[in-house]
């Protein structure tokens, strides 16, 4: 199994969601994050001091596939949150060794 | 404010026509300026609870947004008993042999304050009270330049002793028949009394207690401008009854000190919003409401005196130099004023009492020079020593006041109080439970 991990732009979740929906993926969690890559942030004035705000705002979403799913995953994911300006965010794969589901005790992929 | 000796001794002429002989004079209650200063007394207490405590509190860091309310509050509650118990017959009594410089007791406890005592056409229980409201507000906006800092048990000494030594004589000079009566001084709804006298304790409190931990390397932006800008419009509407109210009576003067109330603070809100938008870009919600406080503030002293195209000229002014003032000057000496308690209302406070000597002038439209001035030279001398005596004697008083209670008390909260922020530290509550 993997744990994918997507920082998105926050008016991308909607597309995500349905995106994933669409294959399958019934559940996830999202987190809203701060973050910054290459995108600059934005300055704000307040009676004449400036600051400037590096820190965006985003959407963190963490979603488990089984491992055979995970390419399909990939590609719903970028497809939807892609707009292709800075800051459309990144996905990280991690190996996710176990799954349990609280209710019923089932493990691995059957948690999922 | 005016003094109401000579109308209430027109009145009691003309009722002396009307009654038997050897009857007793009374003032005559007049039912319509009675309800207007009922309504006067209302509006200004509006302007300090929620009014002036929004407009503070939007422009705090989140997690000191409830202990500007609270100092706010608490300062409503502890200055109006203090009004009672001396306040008031120090500000309005007679002092005898010291009645240059403050009030006696006379009045100590409103002795003398019964339902029947009449101050000019309206009850004096509410002109006490109408006064009350001014005594609440001016060390409330004292807040603004200690914010984030200061210990809370400090403050309510601090601003107990102030009113007693500070906006009692200041008052009592202007108003209560001290010493600066002599000059012929215009100050009609305290532009000195009220303004400039907070706004220089303002500055000393910020120098001596020095500025917040991280200014101003650190972005303080204000938590929610959203309540700073419904605090501004509460306070533009309470201040209709801050000047209009104070000619206690609902009469002509009134009527002007209402229009060129508004039309001072349109024109200052809308200079600020200009300036910012030609000097950083893009106009601001933060800029217009304090904006349309200088406006406020500079008008304060001229609204009894002043008309209509005065006003505006004084609301552009006072647009224009409080913006200076509180973006470019204040960075530039490096005093952490938080929310520009000396820019605006100091500074304003002295724009507007400079101006009023200028268009109190007939030929500028307005209602003609204080007593002993027939030049808009001498009325703007007679102005300044207003200003310059309550600014002299409010910095070293309060500056005095503040190095005796640092010793004794101490005035900032430890830095791990700060850290945490004054709502957790002071008063175990948080102002957002989001």
């Amino acid at each position: 199994m993997k744990l994918v991990t997507a920082i998105i732009k926050p008016f991308k979740l909607d597309d995500v969601r349905g995106a994933l929906a669409d294959m399958g993926i019934q559940g996830m969690t999202i987190t809203e994050v701060k973050g910054f890559g290459r995108q600059k942030g934005h300055t704000e004035l307040y009676r004449g001091a400036e600051y400037v705000v590096d820190f965006l705002p985003k959407v963190k979403l963490e979603v488990a596939v089984d491992s055979d799913k995970l390419d399909s995953t990939i590609e719903a994911i970028t497809e939807a949150a892609r707009t292709g300006k800075i800051g459309d965010g990144k996905i990280f794969v991690t190996d996710l060794p176990q799954a349990i589901r609280i209710r019923t005790g089932e493990t691995g992929a059957e948690a999922l | 404010m005016r003094f109401t000796d000579s109308k209430a001794a027109r009145l009691a002429a003309l009722t002396g026509l009307m009654l038997a002989p050897g009857a007793v004079l009374a003032d005559e209650l007049n039912s319509g300026d009675t309800a207007w200063m009922i309504t006067a007394t209302a509006l200004v207490l509006f302007m300090t609870i929620p009014g002036l405590s929004l407009f503070y509190a939007g422009m705090v860091r989140s997690k000191n947004v409830l202990s500007v309310l609270m100092q706010c509050f608490a300062i409503t509650g502890l200055m109006s008993l203090l009004w009672a118990f001396y306040g008031y017959s120090l500000a309005f009594e007679d002092g005898g042999a010291l009645n240059g410089f403050v009030g006696g007791l006379g009045k100590a406890f409103l002795s003398g304050v019964t339902v029947d005592a009449m101050s000019g056409t309206i009850p004096e229980t509410v002109f006490m009270t109408f006064q009350m409201t001014f005594a609440v507000i001016t060390p409330a906006l004292i807040v603004g330049a200690f914010a984030e800092r200061m210990k809370f048990s400090t403050m309510l000494v601090f601003m107990a002793l102030w009113l007693t030594l500070c906006y009692a004589p200041v008052c009592h000079w202007v108003w209560g028949g001290g010493w600066l009566g002599q000059f012929g001084i215009l100050d009609f709804a305290g532009g000195t009394v009220v303004h400039i006298n907070a706004g220089i304790a303002g500055l000393a409190a910020c120098i001596v207690l020095g500025p917040r931990k991280g200014y101003p390397s650190t972005p303080m932006p204000p938590n929610n401008l959203g309540y700073t800008i419904i605090g501004a419009g509460m306070l533009w509407v309470g201040w209709f009854g801050f000047n209009a109210g104070s000619e206690l009576a609902a009469d002509n003067v009134a009527g002007m000190a209402l229009a060129v109330t508004q039309l001072a603070t349109a024109a200052a809100a809308l200079t600020w919003m200009f300036c910012e938008w030609t000097a950083h870009g893009k106009p601001s919600v933060l800029g217009i409401a304090s904006g349309a406080v200088a406006g406020l503030v500079a008008i304060t002293p001229a609204s009894g005196a002043v008309g209509p195209m005065g006003a505006i000229i004084i609301g552009i002014a006072s647009g224009l130099v409080c913006f200076i003032f509180s973006t470019r000057i204040k960075r530039a000496m490096s005093y952490d004023d938080s929310l520009d308690v000396f820019g605006i209302h100091a500074i304003g406070g002295i724009i507007g009492a400079l101006l009023t000597g200028v268009f109190a002038a007939q030929s500028l439209g307005g209602a003609g020079f204080g007593d002993g001035n027939t030049s808009i030279g001498s009325q703007v001398v007679a102005q300044g020593i207003g200003v310059v005596a309550t600014m002299a004697y409010t910095f070293i008083v309060s500056f005095i006041l503040l190095k005796i209670l640092d010793a004794l008390m101490g005035l900032r909260v430890s830095e791990e109080q700060e850290q945490e922020g004054l709502d957790l530290a002071l008063h175990d509550e948080r102002g957002y439970i989001l």
